[in-house]
């Protein structure tokens, strides 16, 4: 878990041995599709070989004009010849790229259906402390870069080889004598592809890890841009982004000195070439060792030779990050997931609804405890309302009795039987919730509030909307039930979204109610139809509610006050009024 | 666009020169090929070694011309786009600070943060992309045709089929690819968003057994990504291979015509030998004039999208002539109205509070709470009425003058990613002694010493302090600088009661002469203040105090009703 974690800050190199083994492992999703793999390589081998024709084919076609008489028969032969296997090699090069597409997309797809199930079958404990970001830059930015690589550098990569060679061979075949023309050109386009991958991609990374820094923090301030106003602290502000911006363009401007050496010496290596060629072949055309088609092919097959050398650098460096990104894919889908159930577990069924908390104790970090030496026991169809100070462990409780965190000691029981002994699935099957934050999933009203329960009737669900009050507000959405719940949209305030919740939980046969009451203020009229809703919500439920309202207190059957992660005191709001201890400290604190 | 322009005016002469040096590497390059058939039709026949040696040497020259030329001119027009995007950038963010609320809420904060990281990032490349290649690539496309057609015009017309042939198939596909990837991104974005809410609503899931259906409903979104990658992929993927068949093909016809060409007597040999140089120039050229349009119109954009903001008027400027109130009236309403654009957010409201006295706020949410505060703070002037602070309109105290007099703490405030002392002082350079009195007034001073101590980090939005801390520290910002007013916007939400209750006491006892402004959810929080304001749908239904607001105010009895329980009124738990 703190691999996860700790992982997402990592940059995008990958140790030499760990590069292996992610390697082995992206080629077992490659294997899934033996023939599409051996089909693009036999494509890439065909358009590369046939692309090499033809500078062989216009040297001869050059050659047969050269001659002393024009051969216009032979000359428009080989034109004829050059076209096809240029318009081949391109079509090949066109099916390869769909092929390649087709190939990397259903790899893609399946990796990321993976991290996606992967993510619902991992314990809470862990999802809690990943961020959405992180989540998200594994599976949309992460795999794409996979993707991009798969698709593209991989074929590159293969192209350059096959290129380099053949050019080799192609300028060996043509002009063996003008081959030393490559001991001054090769060494510069290595001495290039040296001072990029060395001097300017670091210099890159710099500038873009500044430019970062300079858009976060813009980012940053504006999004206090009504604080800085009030206390007018502009000109400070202000101070500091231009400190922040001439460290971004400074290093913008570094990275473009060395960077654009670049584009010119490529060309410089071609038109190196191409001077060497010229003036070595007119010498060697002069004393008849040449020909003029075979300068022409040289000059070619030189050209093709020299591209793929200063292609490398880029290729490499996207395949090291590649390879980064899809080794922090493979550690999400590494990640442990929910322990099984005990292999003796049971399915819970026909649920009477008693708790019992025994000597429970429980820490998120192993160090700091949450709860210490909890015992408490609840009758089936009772209210528990838990108040306390915030983070004084009341949600804990909660996570604890749904197994979304096992208790470091004591025993939790349901029905006098501990809940390690049921099967999680039919153990959280028990329970029906409304959580603080209201969760509504992208779709229509409808399909939020039928999702309470499996294949409910539509009956069902208008009673279930009836029963909290949604049916009051839906005709007055556009669509209705059939109105899309969308978490930008200006469609839901707070408490309808509240209501829609709560008509959801109402939905389930669960016995077991855990309700988490909003602190949120609603208008008074909406705040007493929510709390009409929730008095239904716990009729013939065992049900525990962090409270905040005086009403729910009040009627409760039991009051649990947590503090520091003790019951300090339990009773009735009588009984405890009574008593005079913290209870009635922070209920007249509260409502006095 | 002529906004963004003007920024590069300083800099003409030195862009003049690097035009001028790219100009020479850029023909330089274009020699080449020229020199070269002249060494293998006219030199080579004459059978002169060191004529070959000289033109030999002199195409080197050439080439270690292009060379220096085009990287030092490449390395002045980084610079010209380095002081451009350095000057545009400061002046885009200081000009974002100084909008008005108003200005702000049109722009909408996202796009002000786009505007000042994509769009200057955009205009940054675009100035150095229209020097280094804006220059280069029409003088490869002209020049090389016309050296084409000095060299031979029955070949250069061959060259000149293919090259609308090219421009035709890069702007289509390009075209096309646009609408596809935008297609994508919608796709991606629903699958971003399925990602989130599931991360959130884990809990729900889990608890329904909603795992498969979940993981189903993901699958569609996923095959949408997938396929719409597919069709864009395979649309730009054509332009590649195309392109080289073009080339390819346009090479293979050079050698045919030539051939006649030699036949009839009409060129030489390496004649055709030059073409299928000339020929990748002029096609690489097509394809920078290409990418330089692509660059063109989203430079161009952005600077538009900048241009906007630096145009905008200045809003709220002091206004002078009003006439002077009541200076003992820390703050007084008259008649306000005002509305954000639509139905009106305040009507017609109107209140005076002596100095000394505290203020509390309540009502519904969209009763107008935030809004009367936020005119308050002159971050909005009003439509109608006006307001006075200290017997003086709002509209016309000097910025600096007006803000000293404020402490302020919104809901959900705003934290810098920097140290606790940092947060408090707020770039207002405040001594040690004022921080930490202030951090003890606000009850925050034990926590931050227990915490990392007062230099201790906040990690971005104050995430390793709980919601309890984080309220204190903003207290503590706003006592900091011994405001007259402190305005306190739902501050005591995340407090527990006991330490709201010892705040209170330290406000009436250490800060008698500070003017407490105090907006609530519930009614026990602003139950002390002396005069209590009760808002509903933008109009004041209700001022005074408590007792009185019992008596004579029935939103105020409902919302006491709705937050103590109907039988929490009557059974006497206020006691």
């Amino acid at each position: 878990m703190a691999a996860i974690s700790e992982s997402a800050m990592t940059g995008d190199r990958v140790k030499k041995g760990g590069r292996r083994a992610v390697l082995a492992r992206l080629m077992k999703y490659f294997l899934l599709h033996k023939c599409k793999v051996a089909a693009a390589f036999l494509l890439m081998l065909a358009s590369n070989l046939f692309a090499l024709i033809g500078p062989w084919l216009s040297g001869l076609a050059i050659d047969a004009i050269a001659a002393d008489a024009v051969d216009l028969a032979a000359v428009q032969r080989y034109c004829i010849w050059m076209a096809g296997f240029y318009v081949l090699s391109s079509a090949f090069a066109y099916l390869l790229t769909v092929l390649m597409i087709r190939l990397s997309q259903s790899i893609v797809k399946s990796m990321r259906q993976d991290v996606f199930d992967k993510i619902l079958r991992l314990p809470v404990a862990v999802t809690d402390r990943m961020q959405a970001g992180d989540l998200i830059n594994r599976i949309s930015y992460d795999i794409d870069t996979v993707n991009a690589s798969l698709s593209n550098d991989i074929l590159q990569a293969a192209t350059s080889v096959v290129t380099v060679v053949g050019a080799f061979v192609g300028m060996a075949a043509t002009a063996p004598v003008m081959l030393p023309v490559l001991l001054v050109t090769v060494p510069v386009a290595v001495v290039v592809t040296v001072v990029r991958s060395r001097t300017v991609r670091p210099l890159f990374r710099k500038r873009s890890a500044k430019l970062a820094e300079l858009n976060g923090f813009s980012e940053e301030m504006l999004s206090g841009i009504k604080t800085i106003k009030a206390y007018g602290r502009e000109a400070p502000v202000t101070q500091k982004f231009r400190a922040r911006n001439t460290e971004a363009v400074d290093a913008y401007y570094a990275a473009d000195y060395y960077g654009s050496l670049i584009g010119p010496a490529v060309n410089f290596v071609n038109n190196l070439g191409m001077v060497l060629i010229s003036t070595a072949g007119a010498f060697l055309y002069l004393y008849g060792i040449v020909s003029l088609g075979n300068i022409s092919s040289f000059l070619l097959y030189s050209r093709r030779f020299s591209g793929p050398i200063n292609e490398y650098a880029n290729i490499m460096g996207e395949i090291q990050s590649a390879l980064a990104a899809a080794e922090r894919v493979f550690r999400l889908m590494d990640a442990p997931e929910e322990r099984a159930d005990d292999p003796s577990a049971r399915t819970l069924r026909a649920v009477q609804g008693a708790v019992a908390f025994e000597h429970v104790r429980f820490s998120y970090d192993g160090e700091t405890e949450v709860i210490r030496d909890l015992s408490f026991s609840v009758s089936p169809g009772q209210t528990v309302a838990i108040v306390g100070p915030t983070g004084a462990g009341k949600t804990t409780l909660v996570n604890l009795m749904m197994r979304f965190y096992d208790p470091q000691a004591g025993e939790i029981l349901l029905d006098g039987v501990p809940i390690g002994q049921y099967t999680r699935k039919s153990l959280r099957a028990a329970f029906t919730m409304v959580l603080q934050d209201t969760w509504l999933f992208e779709g229509t009203v409808y399909e939020n509030i039928a999702y309470g329960k499996e294949g409910a009737s539509y009956e069902e669900v208008m009673a279930a909307a009836k029963a909290a009050h949604v049916s009051d507000f839906v005709h007055m959405l556009p669509a209705g039930y059939d109105t899309p719940v969308t978490d930008g949209g200006v469609n839901l305030s707070k408490g309808q979204r509240q209501l829609i919740t709560i008509a959801r939980a109402m939905l389930s046969p669960a016995k077991m109610l855990i309700l988490d009451e909003a602190t949120s203020n609603v208008d008074t009229r909406t705040e007493l139809l929510i709390r009409d809703a929730m008095a239904k919500l716990t009729q013939g439920r065992t049900s525990f509610i962090i409270a905040h309202r005086l009403t729910t207190v009040v009627g409760a059957d039991l009051i649990l006050v947590v503090k520091d992660g003790d019951v300090v005191e339990r009773g009735t709001h009588a009984a405890l009024l009574a008593r005079g201890g913290f209870y009635k400290e922070i209920y007249s604190a509260q409502f006095e | 666009m002529k906004r963004i322009l003007a920024y590069l005016a300083p800099y003409k002469w030195r862009m003049a020169l690097g035009f001028l040096i790219k100009a020479l590497g850029t023909v330089a390059e274009l020699v080449l090929p020229l020199i070269m058939s002249y060494m293998i039709d006219d030199v080579v026949p004459t059978g002169s070694v060191l004529a070959l040696s000289l033109w030999g040497g002199a195409m080197l020259l050439a080439a270690v011309v292009a060379l220096v030329g085009n990287v030092k001119a490449n390395r002045m027009a980084s610079k010209v786009a380095r002081d451009t995007t350095e000057r545009i950038r400061a002046d885009l963010f200081e000009k974002t600070l100084s909008l008005s609320a108003r200005q702000v809420d049109e722009a909408t904060l996202p796009s002000l943060v786009s505007r000042l990281s994509s769009d200057t990032y955009n205009v940054h490349n675009m100035i150095g992309m229209m020097q280094r290649l804006g220059v280069r690539a029409p003088i490869l496309l002209v020049g090389g045709v016309a050296l084409t057609f000095a060299v031979d015009a029955v070949l250069a017309l061959v060259l000149l089929v293919s090259v609308p042939v090219l421009a035709l198939i890069v702007v289509l596909v390009t075209r096309k690819g646009v609408g596809l990837y935008t297609r994508l991104q919608r796709a991606a974005d629903s699958m971003v968003r399925k990602v989130r809410d599931d991360h959130t609503g884990i809990r729900v899931i889990k608890a329904l057994s909603k795992g498969e259906y979940e993981s189903a409903s993901f699958a569609a979104v996923n095959a949408r990504v997938s396929s719409a990658e597919s069709k864009a992929g395979m649309t730009m993927g054509v332009t590649n291979p195309l392109m080289n068949a073009v080339l390819n093909l346009g090479m293979a016809a050079v050698v045919l015509v030539g051939a006649y060409r030699v036949a009839g007597g009409n060129a030489m040999p390496g004649d055709i030998i030059a073409f299928t140089s000339y020929f990748s120039i002029i096609l690489n050229a097509v394809i920078s004039v290409s990418r330089i349009f692509v660059v063109l119109t989203r430079g161009g954009a952005s600077a538009k999208r900048i241009a906007d903001i630096l145009a905008l008027p200045c809003d709220l400027l002091p206004v002078e002539g009003t006439e002077e109130g009541d200076a003992a009236e820390v703050i007084r309403f008259e008649n306000v109205s005002f509305s954000y654009g639509g139905a009106p957010a305040l009507k017609n409201v109107s209140f005076s509070l002596k100095k000394g006295q505290s203020l509390g706020i309540i009502g519904a949410t969209g009763s107008g709470k935030s809004t009367l505060v936020a005119l308050l703070l002159r971050f909005y002037d009003a439509d109608a009425g006006r307001v006075l602070l200290c017997g003086k309109d709002v509209r016309a105290y000097e910025n600096q003058a007006f803000r000293k007099k404020f402490g302020v703490v919104f809901q959900s405030d705003f934290f810098m990613a920097a140290s606790v002392r940092e947060n408090i002082d707020f770039e207002r350079g405040l001594c040690e002694e004022e921080i930490e009195r202030a951090a003890k007034y606000a009850k925050a001073d034990d926590f931050i010493r227990a915490h990392d101590g007062y230099d201790g980090m906040l990690t971005g939005r104050g995430a390793n302090y709980s919601g309890g801390q984080k309220q204190r520290l903003l207290i503590a910002r706003a006592l900091a600088g011994s405001p007259e007013i402190l305005v306190l916007d739902d501050s005591s939400s995340a407090l527990d009661y006991r330490t709201d209750a010892a705040l209170r006491q330290t406000l009436l006892t250490h800060l008698k002469d500070c003017t407490v402004v105090m907006i609530a959810q519930r009614i026990s929080s602003v139950r002390f203040a002396d005069r209590i304001l009760v808002l509903d749908g933008g109009r004041a239904v209700g001022f005074g105090d408590d007792a009185a607001l019992m008596r004579t105010c029935d939103v105020y009895r409902r919302i006491y009703a709705s937050q103590h329980g109907a039988e929490g009124g009557e059974d006497g738990c206020d006691q």
